[in-house]
């Protein structure tokens, strides 16, 4: 027997297209606005949020029966709150450099839509273990285009990727800088970061026409 | 049939014991965790003023401090004094370093209270050192340093880092790109006053090959954060001009 059903693994991959959280069902901009100025703080935002969706999509599976319906959004805002203090006060115990770099996120992952849109449209109606995937795929899916967004802020904003020149010194003038080229800094603007998000999305809905709404 | 869990009582009842379980979860995390994370900090603060010194082990244009295995025997060698001033009194103590810049800053508001300015005096290749620490406000959060100057007030070293500041923009305060700039930098102005060092947007000397201008290059998307820099700088390290002076 295969470890994924076909239907489990339409959970995974999905959200990594078709069904993108960001592109297609629009949740998760501000932190994909916020932090994608480099390729390294994507890079760690889709990481973090990988463990914290996975997580709390298994938690909150787990207790779905017990959740009072009133309250429920208050619930799952407790259950993203606690899982994710706990993980900055461990870090900061035992790998004090790793939760400096991810402090700046910690905010950020509590009021990511994505986490309690997936808590709410599937946590609460499906068991565990199609939980946990679903939580895999959609955190895949929006950490895809983090990475593609950050990858096309810092190269074209700074002249870098996760840190290195890859174009040359904008000051001594080597490489492409020798021929005239200039960095753009309005691509470290977050105006920018939603311009290469629509982009994407016009991109993807032109490759698949049955994705743009009536 | 009606559900159970949407009864008042239940709600209710839920959502008490919901928060003492969360609360006693995070509350045992934290309250175990204490020690081994104020150990941390005390470890950081020591390689941020190692780092302002010159002590450290970067790696390209990566900023990295000393080891935490080798940094209190690297602190006690380097660090040859620790001082604390306040007022027109200067008190040796070696535990210094474990001053709160914030909790003195609140408590100066209040009237009659001398801040108390901690000072750590270094000796970098026969050279005397003297790191002052400074705490300021950027875009979102804190931001703070701390700034080696010899003893005529010029940087010879700074490292600042950040609470909260947008990766990729403010968040560069802590890159060397930046803070080398301010290496060789005069905070006091040719008439000797003090003046600080501003960040400057429109700067027409990205290089920083002028070291009397008071200014270095600002980077690009952090305005506020860059001001903030120029703020904190100007205020925290005024404070200490009139010991610099008596110093000469």
């Amino acid at each position: 027997m295969a470890l994924l059903s076909k239907k489990d693994t339409k959970l995974i991959t999905d959200p990594l297209a078709d069904n993108n959280p960001i592109t297609i069902q629009v949740l998760g901009i501000c932190s994909a606005l916020a932090i994608t100025a480099e390729l390294k703080a994507s890079i760690v935002m889709a990481v973090s949020v990988l463990f914290v969706l996975a997580m709390g999509n298994v938690v909150i599976s787990l207790i779905r029966n017990i959740i009072p319906s009133k309250i429920r959004i208050i619930v799952q805002l407790t259950v993203v709150a606690a899982l994710v203090i706990l993980v900055d006060l461990v870090l900061k115990a035992y790998a004090y450099e790793l939760s400096k770099q991810l402090s700046v996120f910690v905010g950020l992952i509590i009021t990511n839509c994505i986490i309690m849109g997936r808590f709410e449209a599937f946590a609460l109606g499906n068991g565990p273990w199609r939980s946990f995937l679903d939580g895999i795929g959609n955190s895949l899916g929006y950490g895809l285009i983090l990475i593609a967004v950050g990858f096309f802020r810092e190269l074209l904003g700074s002249g870098t990727l996760l840190g290195f020149r890859v174009l040359g010194d904008p000051i001594e003038k080597t490489v492409l800088y020798a021929w005239g080229y200039e960095n753009n800094g309005f691509m470290l603007l977050s105006p920018m970061a939603l311009i290469v998000v629509g982009l994407i999305i016009w991109i993807q809905r032109s490759r698949n026409t049955s994705l743009i709404e009536e | 049939m009606e559900r159970r869990t949407d009864n008042n009582t239940y709600t209710f009842f839920f959502a008490v014991g919901m928060v003492i379980a969360v609360g006693s979860v995070l509350a045992y995390a934290a309250s175990s965790l204490k020690e081994k994370i104020a150990e941390n900090k005390r470890i950081e603060t020591q390689q941020n003023i190692l780092y302002a010194l010159g002590i450290n082990e970067n790696e390209g244009s990566k900023a990295v401090f000393v080891s935490t295995d080798k940094v209190a025997d690297e602190f006690k060698k380097y660090v040859t004094k620790q001082i604390v001033i306040q007022g027109n009194q200067i008190t040796e103590d070696d535990q210094a370093y474990l001053i709160d810049v914030k909790t003195e800053k609140e408590l100066s508001k209040s009237q009659g209270y001398q801040r108390k300015l901690p000072l750590f005096v270094g000796e970098v290749n026969g050279e005397t050192l003297y790191v002052a620490p400074i705490r300021g406000k950027g875009l979102w959060d804190a931001i703070w340093g701390f700034v080696a100057l010899d003893k005529n007030m010029i940087v010879q070293g700074a490292y600042f880092d950040h609470k909260g500041e947008t990766p990729g923009l403010g968040a560069n305060i802590k890159e060397r790109f930046f803070m080398d700039d301010f290496i060789g930098e005069h905070l006091l102005n040719a008439n000797g006053n003090f003046k600080g060092i501003q960040v400057a947007k429109g700067n027409a000397d990205p290089t920083n090959s002028d070291k009397l201008d008071n200014q270095v290059d600002a980077i690009a998307g952090a305005t506020i954060t860059g001001d903030g820099v120029t703020a904190m700088i100007k205020s925290d390290l005024s404070l200490y001009s009139s010991y610099f002076k008596a110093l000469n």
